[in-house]
């Protein structure tokens, strides 16, 4: 049975992202409608929606990726919309996003995909501090002996892994997960689901998790929100998304149940 | 309701022509803005070098040496009916050096990098690649496509100069197994109605050539779209595009130095 997750460590005082009235279109097609949308330090979001419902067009948005077409995206004080290409880049060292489809960098090997970012954005560190570091988030994410193998040597679940390392080892405030368990079998999903609870406590970070394994946003969710016609038509734990009376709502999860 | 042809052409060729040139144009601009920004990524340009370069190394000397082997056999006849067999040393060097080495090299590389960076950088943007490096706070252009672009125009005058070697020696070894030519007088022939300008304006090509096959590379694999068919597109087009943007450069360089040449 899927495990509850045990809220604790939030502090709602403390809001790291704040989404007001978002609205994204390509071309023709609305996908966001006005999001309203808001994160606590320590807070694990769940984002619940079908395929295609702007899931994934949010959090690239909320890392800058995508720029909305009105609306205000605040991500730790920042208003993203409005940062110049320096500071963008300066809060994105405040926040890790683990893809879909891991997004390792595949002519590197696992240590090289872990350096890289090292590197790049802290280039006076010491061989030894940087040795430490990939170390240490392989630890975190218990794989210590694939260090020197190619990301085409890995499984679908450690690839993930790896990839939540690569984005651990700048030690972010916020975590961006877009579908962690997507591809995964029932055991490795729940490993990973194990991991995003881990990193929370861990590493004291808030996160969003987008995803439509209901397993998934049970066991990793403080809160779930539900994505439906590019806005959230419910929030709050997920019991009472679950037994909501919103027809639209229910038939995402009798559909997720018969899957 | 439904449009005229002349919206219907608009619609569906000039407008995203039009639209393609002006991304293009921007990739461009945005390449010399940032290529003289600091943090220049040295290791990265080295390492691209040597897998642009060293790496193509074979291709460019089997392809050199048969250019000058089949070029002064093709040309002998011709020459030996005039009776001016005495200038093939001459016209090799001068369609060596001015024409094929640049042309050949070019070609060869457009084939073989060309479409070797607009699959890498294609299949890095459709499985995300690029989109970490960014959320990393790393500027992939900086580190993808500056780099490329750097080297494959650092190359690229490096190797012609080593294409247009390898065809002289082709050349050498056919008019010495034919005419018993010794090495140095088939040298002093060749050269000497090779004159610096000759030389500048191949190098000028090359690097020009070498610009163009890096860039287009990049710029096709940048903006892949579409999956493992968007790769094999952009790999594609990155091809044809650098070839006949070179064949359009080469005919107004010869233009230009032609120009030089007689005024």
């Amino acid at each position: 049975m899927t495990k509850h997750k045990q809220s604790q460590g939030i502090d709602r005082s403390q809001t790291v992202i704040l989404l007001k009235d978002l609205y994204k279109s390509f071309g023709e097609l609305d996908v966001l409608c006005g999001v309203d949308l808001e994160v606590y330090k320590g807070e694990n979001v769940v984002v619940l929606g079908r395929s295609g419902s702007g899931k994934s067009v949010l959090i690239k948005i909320i890392s800058g990726l995508l720029m909305p077409d009105s609306g205000t995206v605040n991500v730790l004080g920042n208003d993203v919309s409005k940062l110049n290409s320096k500071d963008l880049q300066a809060l994105r060292l405040k926040i890790g996003f683990s893809f879909q489809g891991s997004a390792l960098y595949d002519s590197m090997t696992v240590r090289e995909n872990l350096e890289f970012p090292l590197v790049r954005n802290l280039r006076n560190l010491s061989a030894a501090e940087i040795d430490k570091a990939i170390r240490e988030v392989l630890e975190a994410v218990n794989l210590e002996q694939t260090m020197n193998q190619m990301p085409s040597e890995l499984s679908g679940g450690q690839r993930k892994r790896i990839g939540i390392a690569r984005t651990l080892i700048l030690k972010p405030e916020i975590m961006l997960y877009d579908e962690p368990t997507a591809g995964l079998d029932p055991l490795t999903c729940t490993d990973i689901n194990d991991l995003i609870n881990e990193v929370q406590q861990r590493y004291h970070t808030s996160s969003i998790i987008i995803t439509h394994d209901l397993t998934c946003a049970k066991s990793t969710g403080d809160r779930v929100a539900m994505l439906l016609e590019g806005k959230f038509l419910r929030e709050g734990t997920f019991e009472e998304v679950f037994n909501t009376e919103d027809e639209r709502v229910k038939s995402f999860f009798d559909y997720n149940f018969i899957q | 309701m439904s449009s005229s042809p002349r919206e219907y052409v608009i619609a569906k060729w000039i407008d995203p022509a039009f639209t393609e040139l002006y991304s293009a144009a921007r990739f461009v601009l945005r390449f010399f803005i940032e290529v003289f920004q600091p943090p220049f990524e040295f290791k990265e340009i080295i390492r691209q070098c040597y897998e642009i370069g060293y790496k193509s190394l074979p291709l460019i000397t089997l392809t050199g040496f048969v250019t000058g082997i089949v070029f002064t056999n093709q040309s002998r006849p011709s020459l030996a009916e005039f009776g001016a067999a005495s200038w093939l040393p001459s016209l090799i060097a001068i369609a060596i050096i001015r024409a094929l080495a640049p042309l050949v090299t070019a070609l060869i590389t457009a084939g073989k990098v060309g479409s070797n960076i607009g699959a890498e950088l294609g299949s890095m943007k459709v499985t995300e690649q690029i989109d970490a490096m960014e959320v990393s706070a790393i500027n992939p252009f900086k580190f993808l496509v500056v780099s490329r672009v750097v080297a494959t125009t650092l190359t690229l005058p490096v190797l012609m100069t080593y294409s247009a070697f390898v065809g002289l020696m082709g050349a050498y070894l056919n008019v010495h197994l034919n005419e018993l030519t010794s090495f140095t007088s088939f040298f002093q022939s060749a050269f000497s109605q090779i004159t610096f300008l000759d030389i500048y304006a191949s190098l000028f090509k090359a690097v020009v050539y070498g610009f163009t096959i890096g860039i287009v590379g990049c710029y096709k694999g940048f903006n892949a779209t579409q999956g493992t068919q968007g790769v094999g597109r952009a790999a594609n087009t990155a091809v044809v595009i650098s070839m006949f943007l070179i064949f359009i450069e080469e005919i107004l360089i010869v233009q230009v130095t032609t120009w030089i040449r007689t005024s």
